[in-house]
């Protein structure tokens, strides 16, 4: 990190774009597809200002059709370009998962790694602002259920530069969820930890490793992007009662990182799962069998899990804050985790 | 053809309806979200997709419909709801979230179900199709002279689910009817950078069915296209496409900054309200005085008010009924 001296606080969209522009400066095999992504920038300012400078050949608006322009990324990868595609929400996935599941997963498998797709799948997820059932999900676990793709949800602006810069270098299909709310995007919810210091200059961070993003003592929490937010605001109330949480950040959804999990698990004796997506066949459910089964001597207390309660995003705002996790409800649960 | 008196004032009143709903829903929309917009803010959250100038669309052709009849419309949905009789109360207190709405809450401005007068709406683009085939086949098999429209943008017709359903609807003889609402924009890109032909009318061709083009959102023919179309399928005659050439006033959703339209767009548009249209041709004919559209419009406004009082008066659900209706 010595190296990396200049930096400037970005936003998680900002940081987002800066990785993109810097590799496709570096190499002209890639360019971007999708929904709005030109003149617009992504709706969620996934490709701002790229379309300016590099062009319409390279920042391709698409028509709506996932299956066409997300399986053409399939083709394209194959004869040696790297494209980054844009699938607007990740709850539009239904359309176009024959292209996703049974193609850009299986064909390096089914040709026996004789066929390289070097696509990042980019795609915006979760909820918390009123969007209802089709337009809220995260579906993390929907793709990390899946062989063949590498699934990457970042929190931070330096861990979403330094992802996508690894995304679009790794030869695989990477599917890189980006969170709504963490983009810092002036017309939705303003948080600090969409706003961050990132280096400017080219910097990539491993795809398949958690992060430690805050230490502690008494129980481990894992989180995902916007659980991994309340979680630390969690331990701020935990630490009124002199509880001592220790935060991770999961940033990969695939490959799950066992070992710093099952390491701060072995600190602490104790763990909690807070995922925004579904609680059934989940994140939460992964981590625990993981811990259950891996590190089940250094456990003091029962798992537990916090998530979606296996019900459809609700609209209604009472219904919705009701069913997705918050720092109140995992400060509780770790209470309850660690004085049972 | 001559259109009937009836009709003409059947089609204003709804158009103005849908207007002032939309007009109020505009403000009601921007109530806690000023100086700073926050599109989770407010009374009415989420994501808010009006249709202030694409009226003539969904009245043109749910004149010809009745109760049996099925709808099925997209992420913009309220002029078709209007029109097609949905609960003015139930609907409007849906999109402010509360318990009395027609999903109790759960689904909002874009997922709105009101199974009285079959009508639907959806949040994926497309998708809604496929489910009007399904009701014009179950219209069929029924044994029914009922029909199924569903609604469109001009992007939906580069989708998938497009194609599927019209060659479906085509080989089985089924009464559905596609209305494709070209506003000339998916949300930033228009209609010329997503359609490899100027209009979808001529698609028609490929499933071996009618396509109808209804130019610069024309209440009168959208009425006498659909008249035809709705005939020919109450008999037998299987699907159509009609593309209507229509006015987005506004934004995609409220809140863009719509940076990739011309300025002089709307403003020309705005001179050509279909509203207005309807009722000065009415004026014209003396078939209505302007009295007379001032007493209608005081008691559409009177309408909407009660509705939007239901509304904001009604309560919100309690939070764990969340939990509920996964399943019947």
């Amino acid at each position: 990190m010595e190296t990396l001296t200049k930096t400037k606080k970005l936003t998680g969209s900002k940081a987002m774009t800066l990785a993109i522009e810097q590799e496709m400066e570096r190499d002209d095999k890639i360019f971007i597809m999708g929904e709005d992504v030109g003149t617009y920038g992504g709706i969620f300012g996934s490709s701002t200002g790229l379309k300016e400078k590099f062009g319409s050949d390279r920042v391709m608006d698409t028509p709506i059709s996932e299956t066409a322009f997300i399986g053409a990324a399939i083709g394209a990868a194959a004869e040696g370009f790297r494209p980054i595609v844009e699938l607007m929400f990740v709850d539009f996935h239904g359309v176009v998962m024959d292209q996703i599941y049974n193609h850009m997963a299986k064909i390096t498998y089914m040709s026996g790694g004789n066929v390289k797709l070097p696509i990042v799948l980019t795609t915006a997820v979760g909820g918390g602002y009123s969007d209802a059932a089709q337009h809220s999900q995260t579906l993390y676990a929907s793709f990390g259920h899946l062989p063949g793709l590498k699934v990457v949800a970042p929190t931070y602006p330096f861990d979403i530069k330094g992802l996508m810069a690894a995304a679009i270098r790794d030869d695989n299909p990477v599917v890189f969820m980006f969170h709504k709310t963490l983009q810092g995007l002036g017309w939705m919810d303003q948080i600090p930890a969409s706003f961050g210091p990132v280096p400017e200059e080219e910097y990539t961070l491993p795809l398949n490793k958690a992060k430690v993003v805050q230490e502690g003592s008494d129980i481990t929490i894992v989180g995902v992007q916007m659980m991994t937010v309340a979680a630390v605001k969690a331990a701020e109330i935990l630490d009124g009662s002199a509880i001592s949480a220790e935060i991770i950040d999961l940033i990969s959804v695939k490959p799950i990182d066992k070992e710093t999990i099952i390491n701060s698990v072995k600190k602490t004796g104790r763990l909690l799962i807070v995922d925004e997506d579904y609680m059934s066949y989940g994140i939460t459910a992964e981590v625990a069998a993981i811990v259950a089964s891996e590190g089940f001597a250094a456990l003091k207390a029962p798992i537990c899990r916090l998530a979606n309660p296996d019900v459809p995003i609700p609209y209604s705002r009472v219904l919705e804050q009701y069913v997705l996790p918050n720092s109140h409800k995992i400060a509780e649960a770790a209470k309850k985790v660690i004085y049972s | 053809m001559e259109i009937s008196k009836e009709h003409l004032l059947w089609m204003y009143e709804k158009m103005k309806m849908s207007r002032l709903f939309e007009e109020r829903m505009q403000a009601a929309y921007m109530e806690g979200k000023q100086p700073v917009f926050n599109i989770g803010s407010g009374p009415v959250p989420g994501e808010m997709h009006l249709s202030n100038g694409q009226e003539p669309a969904a009245v043109g052709i749910c004149v010809h419909l009745k109760k049996e009849d099925t709808v099925t419309a997209p992420h913009r949905p309220h002029h078709h709801a209007i029109a097609k009789n949905v609960d003015l109360n139930k609907m409007t207190a849906e999109i402010f979230g509360k318990k009395t709405g027609l999903g109790k809450g759960k689904g909002g401005h874009m997922h709105l179900f009101d199974p009285e007068v079959k009508f639907s709406c959806g949040g994926i683009v497309a998708a809604g199709i496929p489910h009007a085939v399904g009701a014009a086949l179950a219209a069929k098999k029924k044994g029914k002279d009922w029909v199924a429209v569903s609604f469109i943008g001009e992007g939906a017709a580069n989708a998938g689910a497009f194609h599927e359903s019209l060659n479906l609807a085509s080989l089985w003889h089924l009464p559905l009817i596609v209305v494709i609402e070209d506003n000339s924009w998916g949300i930033s890109v228009p209609k010329s950078e997503s359609t490899c032909v100027p209009s979808n009318d001529v698609r028609a061709a490929a499933y071996g069915i009618k396509g109808y083009l209804v130019k610069d959102n024309d209440p009168f023919e959208m009425y006498k296209v659909s008249k035809e179309a709705v005939e020919r399928a109450r008999k037998g005659g299987g699907p159509s496409i009609i593309e209507i050439e229509t006015y987005r006033f506004l934004g995609h959703f409220q809140g863009d900054p719509e940076l990739y339209r011309d300025k002089e767009e709307v403003p020309s548009l705005l001179k050509k309200d279909p509203i207005n249209r309807v009722m000065n041709f009415m004026i014209e004919k003396n078939l209505s005085s302007k009295i007379d559209f001032e007493k209608i419009d005081a008691r559409i406004a009177a309408e909407i008010n009660n509705a939007y009082q239901f509304a904001m008066e009604s309560e919100l659900p309690h939070p764990e009924e969340a939990l509920e209706d996964v399943f019947v």
